[in-house]
């Protein structure tokens, strides 16, 4: 049985405890909030850019692109895999590492990764799987300029014929409860199937609208050396931003499950501490009870 | 008959409203966008785009991108895009002053380019948080 004392310094510990993961519960709220409305702003671009795409691929004299071209037979797979640099945020990590280790498995190709994020750079090289790159400290809510780093090594990796396809593994942020563990495409583009593509819904598929040829200043080739790296960016782009809210949110899942534990072992302890108490009391009632008692009875002995 | 003008960055939409005229940084210098333009998608260059509605002149900073333009729209992909508002001067000289003085050391070639980057950034900056000083009038008081 431990003593009052102790069960007092345990019910304060506790208590700071619980202050602490409810302030950080608050935090990640906060960055979720700040995460999605990124995200939600790169919608504008994504329509329009995607529009361009279309509409150059779909005139008829459309020009070949590299990044638009398949390759057959997919001898060569790169996954962007996104996780967080730190833990404290329940599955979040496990769950897509999981997933993008049973996708590769089923590929039947060799897989080469790039990793963003600590949590699984770590897992990949447990794995012993073949990591390119790896990008870390990204900011808590990551703007354009962090990750385009991340965008042109992956487009160089398709370019220089050292992956015939590249995949995202994020997880897509649902709501502040469900977070998706998901594996699209990112290259090679295939503008006549945005569904197939990565973060599609960002982007309203339109088909080529029937505006007369447009001139290309300098040249579509040109144009598209433009308009498709910046578009494979802005996917990386939303991919981190996606990652980013679902961190958040299930770091505030598992600070909120951590300050409703830390409350009813709080409750508990206030039993334990006041049973403790009363004890004391009781006991020192007795023991009170006993000498006036027994000087009673020696007086009386007289 | 006006133009619907959308200045879009990845993070963000910078602005969106019709005008009369749109001025921006082709490849081959300033392109005149009038209503009725026709079909038209341009590589932009870093530079200022310039757009008037009626009296009033607005000014944005674009550091590359590309521009979709039909008859009665003018839509900016800008890799970077700020207006006048935005520009922190003192922050622009001593990014101008930091790639001057990198040039002069004759870097390597990686180094030269992103410093002229920098350089060219930093002075489009410059020229528009200049020119926003000075407020748009009609010709005729001129």
């Amino acid at each position: 049985m431990e003593t009052l004392r102790e069960i007092r310094r345990r019910i304060r510990s506790v208590g700071n405890l619980a202050q602490v993961t409810h302030a950080l519960e608050a935090v990640s709220a906060s960055k979720v909030q700040k995460a999605q409305a990124a995200v939600i702003q790169t919608r504008p671009y994504a329509h329009r850019a995607w529009e361009v795409i279309v509409n150059i691929s779909g005139s008829a004299d459309s020009p070949t692109h590299p990044l638009l071209t398949y390759r057959e037979p997919i001898q060569s797979v790169l996954v962007v895999l996104f996780t967080s640099d730190r833990g404290l945020c329940g599955a979040y990590n496990n769950n897509i590492i999981r997933v993008a280790e049973a996708y590769a498995k089923r590929l039947g190709t060799p897989v080469s990764y790039v990793a963003v994020g600590r949590r699984g750079r770590d897992a990949l090289w447990r794995m012993r799987a073949n990591l390119v790159a790896e990008f870390h400290n990204l900011p808590a809510v990551p703007g354009f300029m962090d990750v385009s780093p991340i965008a042109q090594t992956v487009i160089e990796e398709f370019l220089k014929g050292r992956a015939d396809q590249i995949f995202l593994a994020y997880t897509d942020f649902v709501n502040l409860l469900r977070q998706q563990p998901v594996i699209q495409r990112l290259l090679p583009l295939h503008p006549s199937s945005i569904e197939e593509q990565a973060l599609s819904e960002y982007v309203i598929d339109m088909k080529p609208v029937g505006v007369a040829e447009y001139i290309y200043e300098p040249s579509a080739r040109e144009i598209l050396n433009t308009v498709l790296p910046r578009f494979t960016e802005l996917q990386v782009y939303q991919a981190a931003l996606e990652a980013a809210a679902s961190e958040h949110a299930a770091r505030r899942m598992a600070m909120h499950n951590a300050t409703e534990n830390a409350d009813e072992l709080l409750r508990d302890l206030t039993l334990v501490r006041n049973k403790a108490r009363q004890k004391a009391i009781t006991s020192e009632l007795l023991d009170i009870a006993g000498g006036a008692e027994a000087l009673h009875q020696a007086q009386q002995g007289h | 008959m006006k133009l619907q003008l959308d200045i879009v960055t990845p993070e963000r939409e910078l602005f969106s409203n019709e005008v009369d005229i749109v001025l921006a940084p082709g490849p081959e210098g300033q392109i005149g966008i009038l209503p009725q333009h026709a079909p038209l998608i341009t590589v932009l260059d870093e530079g200022l785009l310039i757009t008037r509605s009626g009296e009033e002149e607005l000014t944005f900073a674009i550091h590359g991108g590309y521009m979709q333009v039909l008859p009665d729209r003018v839509i900016v992909l800008a890799d970077v895009a700020e207006g006048a508002g935005e520009i922190d001067i003192e922050r622009a000289e001593a990014a101008r002053q930091r790639a001057e003085e990198l040039l002069k050391k004759s870097p390597p070639p990686e180094e030269h380019a992103a410093a002229m980057k920098a350089l060219r950034r930093s002075l489009v900056r410059i020229k528009l948080a200049r020119r926003s000083h000075r407020p748009y009038r009609p010709q005729e008081e001129q």
